[in-house]
């Protein structure tokens, strides 16, 4: 009997992982970048690595079903003369028609509305389907300026000046051939079927001088009724905040890594920008500092999720949070009943990204008249209202348990985090531990 | 200039002087006009580079404004005819629907930005990026641009009668240039195009209507998109 060498266990490469050897092998067959819809899809610090420590002795707690916890936010107080009320602190995040089918955006302003909340345009300008069933829109006033007009800016609710978005700071939008349809076409003033790139920086300002009298502009244009908002990308959350804040910005909007976009390269997506949970603490320390927490409002947006990520981003100082790709699964978005179409389409449902193919099988972000037939508009927004109603139940029984009788009065001091990582993000306590890295010692 | 003009007093414009009221009560009373309003002819003294002025008017009204302004005079203008009696900084006319805005003296940057519709007039020069991402407005400048004027333009048209700077056009889409002295340079995918008749009557029109008579259209070149970045393609992508 030979002796025979004990055999090697095949070792794949955790540097060339399979992904990233499907990525070469796709890029040299076919010369060309990924794109892709979607935000970051890497593990990051999350709220996921925060808890809520709850009422104990020397905090007691409110009584789940009987006692008030308040949930209502007013956004805009500082200058607009008609600020926005809402009755839950989660907003629905722009996603433009173009991306996104038109019963898609009708459902958003049918689930909003039901929910006493706002919804928010996009690179595509304002529709008809979503003003006419939104009670409350916010405007976005986008770079590529598409479809923007007078009479849109002054049937709006709110102004969003977007400068940038977490998915890519620094980056245009994108809405390849195959969704600019006629309709599309013409509201962006584009030839059909032309792959569209947005411009990545406003045509008739830069820098913070210069976006203060953009901002007078607009206030001046809609009489000083209508909050203005700046969104940017989770690039530099304390000198973004605090240079919207120092133009007039009556909403600062800043949206992390995680949140979604309809498509962009793959490898912007998931290497530039700031993971959510670490711009929130510098975003609402430079309110802070400037005296204008709570005076200026801020949104965080970008990965969340569930009433627990609502409650931990107000326990860090948010005013309000929004929800793109969350709102878009409510309405059915990557639904395991279309799994066989997402198969054919080489993909799986939870995984299908490809947003700017215009095939979606769930009718969401498509222009294909046959598919788009698959949303109906009630009822999406009647999930989406559904949706909203947990997040905000889910929320309330958190805050009720560290004894809060508003979702606004959660503090960073209700929460630990269950990593190094997180807890120098959010600046809050290592579980277990008083060290807040960072800020002391061990 | 003077500061004030009694020829237009005596005409019974309705003038606001901006040394003794405010920007805002000048755009509050010029939204508040409705449609067959008398007060057809507004007169603007001691403009004294205020921004925003007369933006977001949408009523077919004159509109004089004695001086120099600051950024986004006629922003948004949906209708009315503005005439600078002076200079404008950046973004004049900036998003104009409708409507008319003539500049007696030089833009800044961004002249006409994203403009979907009205005629603009610059009667000195124009600086750079005059008509970018300009959206179906006409531009006519009587002396020079600056570079990267009429950027990601998507449609309209830009009449230049003197000189235009580098990278004219880049990434255009379908508006229309035309550009009477000479180019510094192209942007990406700008190509010059030949001059057919209906583009000499299209310029001719546009002429007419900026009230410029001793020029003729066959001293213009055309430009426009060579239409080859309008799909990706990998191996177009030196030109960006």
């Amino acid at each position: 009997m030979t002796y025979r060498n004990p055999p090697t266990t095949p070792r794949k490469s955790a540097t060339f992982d399979d992904y990233t050897l499907s990525e070469i092998r796709r890029a040299a067959a076919t010369g060309i970048y990924d794109i892709r819809g979607a935000g970051a899809k890497r593990k990051l610090p999350h709220f996921d690595d925060l808890l809520f420590l709850g009422a104990s002795i020397s905090r007691y707690p409110l009584e789940g079903y009987r006692e008030r916890c308040d949930t209502s936010v007013v956004l805009g107080s500082r200058h607009a003369k008609k600020p926005i009320e809402l009755k839950i602190p989660i907003t629905i995040a722009g996603m433009s028609f173009g991306s996104l089918s038109g019963p898609a955006k009708e459902a958003l302003g049918r689930g909003a509305t039901l929910s006493g909340t706002s919804t928010t345009t996009g690179d595509g300008g304002m529709t008809e389907e979503e003003r006419g069933h939104s009670k409350q829109l916010v405007y976005q006033y986008l770079p590529s300026r598409y479809g923007m007009n007078l009479r849109d800016l002054r049937r709006a609710d709110a102004i969003e000046v977007v400068v940038g978005q977490g998915a890519k700071p620094g980056g245009g939008g994108m809405l390849l051939g195959q969704k600019i349809s006629d309709r599309v076409a013409e509201m962006r003033t584009l030839p059909k079927g032309i792959d569209q790139r947005s411009a990545s920086r406003h045509p008739d300002w830069t820098g913070p001088d210069d976006l203060e009298i953009k901002i007078l502009e607009l206030r001046e244009i809609t009489d000083w009724e209508k909050p203005i908002y700046v969104k940017v990308g989770g690039a530099r959350p304390y000198y973004d905040t605090a240079l919207a804040v120092k133009a007039g910005a009556d909403v600062v909007v800043v949206d992390g890594m995680q949140g979604g976009t309809a498509a962009t390269q793959e490898v912007f997506i998931e290497n530039v920008g700031q993971p959510t949970l670490a711009c929130i603490r510098p975003a609402v320390q430079a309110l802070q500092d400037l005296g204008m927490h709570r005076k200026v409002q801020l949104i965080v947006s970008g990965g969340i999720r569930n009433g627990a990520d609502v409650a931990k981003a107000l326990a860090l100082g948010v005013d309000a949070v929004s929800i793109g790709t969350a709102a878009l699964v409510a309405l059915g978005d990557n639904d395991p009943r279309w799994e066989a179409e997402y198969n054919e389409l080489g993909t799986t449902s939870g995984a299908y990204d490809d947003w700017h193919e215009g095939k979606d099988p769930a009718g969401i972000t498509t222009q294909d008249p046959e598919l788009m037939k698959r949303v109906d508009p009630i009822a999406a927004g009647r999930r989406l209202a559904n949706y909203l109603k947990v997040m905000t139940l889910e929320a309330q029984t958190i805050a009720r348990a560290c004894g809060k009788n508003s979702l606004h009065n959660l503090e960073p001091e209700d929460l630990v985090a269950l990593t190094i990582e997180a807890a120098a993000m959010a600046g809050v306590p290592l579980a277990g531990t008083n060290w807040i890295p960072g800020k002391n010692t061990f | 200039m003077p500061a004030t003009s009694k020829a237009t007093r005596e005409s019974h414009a309705r003038v606001f002087d901006l040394d003794v009221q405010s920007l805002r009560e000048l755009n509050q009373a010029l939204h508040q006009l409705t449609a067959g309003s008398n007060e057809t002819a507004w007169e603007v003294l001691n403009p004294k580079g205020n921004h925003s002025v007369a933006v977001g008017v949408d009523q077919p009204v004159s509109i004089d404004v004695r001086g120099s302004v600051g950024y986004y005079c006629g922003g948004m203008n949906s209708g009315s005819a503005i005439t600078v009696h002076g200079s404008a900084g950046p973004g004049v006319g900036e998003n104009m629907m409708a409507g008319s805005i003539t500049v007696k003296g030089d833009a800044s940057q961004y002249a006409g930005a994203t403009g979907k519709g009205g005629l603009l007039v610059i009667e000195g020069n124009a600086s750079s990026r005059c008509g970018i991402s300009m959206k179906g407005i006409d531009i006519v400048v009587h002396g020079n641009i600056g570079h990267m004027s009429a950027f990601m333009a998507q449609s309209g048209n830009l009449v230049v009668l003197g000189d235009a700077g580098d990278a004219l056009g880049d990434s255009i889409y379908e508006a229309r240039l035309f550009v009477r002295g000479k180019v510094d340079s192209l942007g990406a995918d700008c190509i010059a195009k030949e001059m057919r008749p209906e583009h000499l009557e299209l310029l001719q029109g546009l002429l007419d209507r900026a009230g410029v008579t001793d020029v003729k259209p066959s001293e213009f070149k055309r430009y426009g998109s060579a239409r080859t970045l309008y799909n990706f393609n990998i191996d177009n992508a030196d030109a960006y």
